[in-house]
């Protein structure tokens, strides 16, 4: 009977514990995301540690195009930003593009990628805004960006020399992501 | 006038007092109850209707603000204009969190208030637990809505006018549908307060089982109305002609449902033959925990993080907080009073209730199967860091399988006898939906595409033939027809609503089979073309300008040809509202209940002179809400019934009882 | 999610969850797009093969919205998915090719229907582990309750069950 009633017990105790499992869960989840730690729609970078995506895309006004094989020949390290000029959140994130070596305190070129953008109205866009890009090539088609695993502007890849992505992030370059977590992951590849 | 007395600081005053009168309708008659003081026990009642009152001054004050455009309440200045037609101003009233958190807490009362009006015949103790428990996830709730989401704050500088609402939002259907859905979400509070009672007094009988079924069933009509409500509107507003996404918000409503016809049927167990008892309390706890968690976990951004408090952190964290008091503190009481509880009596697995046990696995286990894929991509990218996602494909493999054995199991359950059946008499009464569903099953796996939609079909003629056997037998069909509406008259309503909702349930089920065959088509057309979709002739008759009280709408106009026959003229528009800058798309519907013809318009290409449009043909379509309407109707009917709100309990009937002929029964039950 | 924007004002906002979350009063308001109405261009000339694109876009999730698939979303990043769907199969890939193709860029978030490995066991698991732990607490409950009765013999079944029967012979 003893034996009986410490099962039933334990039975009775076992819905306590599972919510209690999933409430924990959820608070370490509200927590993380009040802290920015955790962001339940963050999508996997499948390009993160890979040599970047095989392309060849025009130029754009005005820079100039570039290729996979360009990307992969540098010896130094270089961030690659899609962007387009109706995206408000890379009007957003200019002054950070453009303050970017400052910010670093050292030289990192910006390469960018006009996604289906049409080339009066980007280099339009970069002539108001300032133009913080050594290369610029024109995804117009947007099938590049699917290669690169791109659901949005803007997004920007830092690519080791060699040609493989380090780092990656969806969504606008801020001041303190630069600091926190760009300036890391460079030191982290060495260069 | 009105707008005077019915301030926004009275709103907030009463809110605030309401607070307080369930926080002493929590406390006193749970201190009478410990003490055995009958004073004590009875201010329950006085104590939830005052509250109750309290709150009908809280958001009659809201309502008053919304209706004359009182744009200093920040409320209202965010979700109103001055333009809105006054119905939209009203029911805007909870569309909004803060609104809605106040509609939330009204429902609440309003269940304790109908405890205590209703519950007369309950013995005291019960009662003013019952009661107390209600009032205390009240005052809970009531303080969320004061501390993090208030719903009277002033803004300063009152704007000129409001910021107007999502013309999407702007629907008849949506404006009646969260007051629905509430009444079943909360209603399970009623059930959770039952059990939690029963826990408190270490005691559950069939009484107790007999008290709580009424509240489940007026909780259950209310949630399934409300969940049909919401997959119409998405069918009608949305357009393209989906009714169901298994997005991680209708699971949410989805699960209360699941667990609480579960609930629904192990209650019967509990009242009739006094056994699965502890389960039937863990199952009242478990559905209002679902609910709970349900709403407010959607709210929190853990599983939209689109909309999303995250940006409020102290509200996820209240919420979680309040969760944890609520599901945590009844489950703990649960795991210290249970295992003390009487275990229920003995019964043969081959039987009614052994029939129930099944539905209860089977319900739970489709449950637990929505329960994981709605959660596992947070847990998934919180323990292992990894985003997966797990949507209609997957329930539709997982969850869809699990509903076969248990509508096979539904034509014959009511049919079974209590203690112990045999399997002869039972196939004898099948005999009838089993040909019917073996026709159906031959016809289909020759007409339909797919093994899911001829199973599917199979099963709704089966659960409805079921339905009408089950009340066949119990009225004696084969007796002198002339007294049969007299017989039918005699039956219990409980047994026509159980049988009325099995039957509601096949038609929803036939609806979703013929949704699975349904045909459409896009092109690309002038005016005067013709497409053929699903046997019918569409001819584009042409697209005009039609101007709207707050809107343009481009009106296309479609006839829908049968052989040479006009079935129906359709008028699919899209709608640009210029104050928000937004264009909605308006679906034209025609039925004639057998299918539905349904139309959307697309693009305008000028330069080409056409239209794209997107013509469907959805076979049996209304069914679906046709059937959950049946089974909302079902559980009404189960209610009007006077036995199941008054009086005694009525153990199972001895095995002599059941050979009587069942209109005798009937009429000596009533 | 809100910092992004697409090529449309509306790419990102899902008029369904828009309304759903609505529905439960979350109350926000977001642009949105009157009902994604495809354009017929887009669709394969041959109907099986287009089928089959329609069969593998509803197991695509369409990134920038809520849980919608790309073949019902109106957002023009589920229109280049439709695409580049087609096109893979007009190349001549395989349903699992052209899954692969779309994870190898998207990761396995993109896919509606998870993969089944070691991290979702338990998720495709559960129907039967449902189903085993409530079949066999009752199994248990039942058993434990009931101390098993000696059998009856065949000849006594029998008359019991004329008895009960009403059967007097």
């Amino acid at each position: 009977m003893s034996t009986s009633l410490g099962r039933r017990r334990l039975l009775a105790l076992s819905p306590l514990l599972v919510a209690g499992g999933a409430g924990i869960g959820f608070w370490r989840m509200l927590h993380g995301m009040s802290g920015g730690s955790f962001d339940p729609h963050d999508v996997d970078a499948p390009v993160l540690n890979k040599p970047v995506p095989s392309f060849d895309l025009p130029a754009q006004a005005p820079g100039r195009g570039f290729s996979a094989a360009e990307l992969s020949g540098l010896r130094a390290p270089v961030l690659v930003n899609f962007f387009a000029s109706w995206c408000v959140p890379c009007v957003v994130e200019m002054p950070a593009l453009l303050a970017l070596p400052s910010m670093l305190g050292r030289p990192l070129p910006v390469w960018g990628i006009a996604y289906k953008d049409r080339t009066e109205d980007a280099s339009g866009f970069l002539q108001r805004s300032g133009n913080p890009y050594t290369r610029i090539a024109a995804d117009c088609d947007g099938r590049t960006a699917i290669d690169w695993g791109v659901s949005g502007v803007p997004e920007s890849f830092l690519i080791r020399p060699g040609g493989i992505v380090a780092w990656h992030t969806a969504g606008p370059l801020s001041s303190g992501m630069v600091t926190e977590e760009l300036g890391p992951a460079l030191r982290r590849i060495g260069a | 006038m009105l707008s005077a007395i019915l301030s926004p600081e009275l709103g907030r005053f009463a809110l605030a007092l309401s607070c307080c009168l369930a926080s002493m309708q929590f406390a006193l008659p749970l201190l009478g109850a410990a003490r055995r003081r009958p004073g004590l026990m009875r201010s329950a009642s006085g104590f939830a209707a005052a509250q109750l009152l309290a709150l009908v001054v809280a958001f009659a004050c809201l309502v008053v603000a919304a209706a004359t455009d009182d744009f200093s309440v920040a409320n209202v200045a965010e979700n109103s204009a001055v333009l809105k037609p006054m119905l939209y101003k009203i029911t805007g009233v909870w569309g909004n969190h803060e609104g809605s958190t106040l509609l939330w807490c009204l429902i609440l009362a309003a269940c304790g208030g109908a405890v205590a009006a209703f519950g007369r015949g309950l013995p005291d103790a019960l009662r003013a637990r019952v009661i107390a428990v209600l009032g205390g996830t009240a005052a809970g709730f009531e303080l969320f809505c004061l501390f993090t989401s208030d719903p009277f704050d002033r803004a300063w500088p009152a704007p000129p006018d409001g910021q107007g609402m999502n013309p999407l939002l702007q629907d008849p259907g949506l404006a009646f549908h969260p007051p629905i859905l509430y009444a079943g979400y909360v209603g399970f509070a009623v059930p959770f307060a039952f059990a939690v009672a029963a826990l408190l007094e270490g005691r559950v009988d069939a009484a107790w089982g007999r008290w709580v079924r009424p509240w489940t069933v007026a909780a259950w009509s209310f949630l399934s109305a409300g969940i049909a409500l919401g997959s119409w509107w998405s069918y009608y507003v949305l357009g393209w002609g989906g009714y169901w996404f298994w997005d991680p918000v209708e699971n949410a409503s989805l699960l209360p449902w699941l667990c609480g016809t579960a609930l629904l049927h192990s209650a019967i167990v509990v009242e009739k033959r006094e056994a699965l008892k502890i389960w039937t309390v863990l199952l009242a706890i478990a559905t209002f925990s679902l609910s709970l968690s349900g709403t407010f976990l959607v709210r929190s951004g853990i599983l939209n993080s689109v909309h999303s408090f995250a940006n409020d952190p102290a509200r996820g964290v209240f919420i979680l907080m309040l969760l944890a008091l609520v599901i945590g503190g009844s489950l703990a009481l649960f795991a210290w009073r249970a295992p003390v509880l009487a275990a229920g009596g003995l019964f043969a697995p081959f039987s009614r209730e052994g029939s129930l046990v099944l539905n209860n696995v089977l319900l739970c286990s489709v449950a637990a199967v929505v329960l994981t894929g709605t959660m596992y991509p947070p847990f998934m990218s919180l323990l292992r860091g990894q985003a997966i996602s797990v949507g209609a494909p997957f329930f539709n493999e997982t969850a869809v399988p699990l509903a076969v054995p248990l509508l096979a199991a539904m034509a014959a359950g009511p049919l079974l006898p209590w203690k112990r059946a045999r399997m002869r008499p039972l196939l004898r009464r099948l005999r009838v939906p089993g040909a019917l569903a073996a026709a159906v099953l031959a016809l289909g796996a020759w007409g339909l595409q797919g093994v899911m939609p001829v199973l599917a079909a199979a099963l709704g003629v089966w659960v409805i033939c079921g339905a009408v056997a089950d009340i066949a037998g119990r009225v004696g069909w084969r007796r002198d027809p002339r007294t049969l509406p007299r017989r039918l008259r005699l039956l219990p309503r409980a047994a026509l609503g159980a049988a009325l909702a099995h039957a509601g349930a096949g038609v929803s089920v036939l609806g979703l089979a013929g949704m699975s065959q349904a045909s459409h088509r896009i092109v690309e057309a002038r005016p005067g073309d013709s497409i053929t979709v699903g046997g019918d002739r569409w001819v584009l008759r042409g697209v005009a300008d039609v101007a709207g009280p707050n809107y343009d709408a481009r009106v296309a106009t479609l006839d829908v040809y049968r052989g040479h026959r006009l079935v129906a003229v359709l008028h699919p528009s899209r709608r640009h509202f210029p104050a928000q800058d937004q264009t909605t798309g308006e679906v034209a519907i025609h039925t004639n209940l057998i299918s539905d013809l349904y139309a959307v318009l697309g693009d305008e290409h000028p330069e080409r002179g056409t239209v794209v449009l997107r013509l469907h043909r959805n076979p049996l379509a209304p069914w679906i809400w046709l059937g959950a309407l049946l089974m909302a109707l079902g559980g009404a009917l189960s209610l009007s019934d006077r036995r199941i709100r008054v009086g005694a309990p009525t153990p199972a009937r001895s095995r002599s009882r059941e050979l009587r002929t069942p209109a005798l029964e009937a009429a000596a039950a009533e | 999610m809100t910092s992004r924007a697409g090529p449309s004002p509306g790419l990102l906002a899902s008029p369904r969850m828009v309304a759903l979350l609505a529905a439960l009063a979350a109350g926000l308001a977001m642009p949105m797009k009157a009902g994604a109405v495809s354009d017929p261009s887009e669709m394969l000339a041959d109907p099986a093969a287009e089928r089959r694109a329609e069969h593998i876009g509803s197991r695509l999730r369409c990134l920038v919205c809520q849980n919608e698939d790309i073949e019902d979303s109106g957002a023009d990043l589920a229109r280049d998915l439709r695409h580049a769907v087609r096109a893979r199969i007009a190349a001549g890939d395989s349903d699992r090719q052209v899954m692969d193709w779309m994870v190898a860029r998207y990761g396995q978030f993109i896919r509606l229907q998870p993969r089944l490995d070691t991290d979702t066991l338990l998720l495709w698991g559960m129907p039967a582990l449902a189903l085993l732990a409530g079949g066999g607490t009752a199994a248990l409950a039942a058993r434990r309750r009931r101390p098993a009765p000696s059998p009856l013999a065949a000849d006594e079944e029998e008359r019991v069950s004329r008895l009960l029967e009403g059967d007097p012979s």
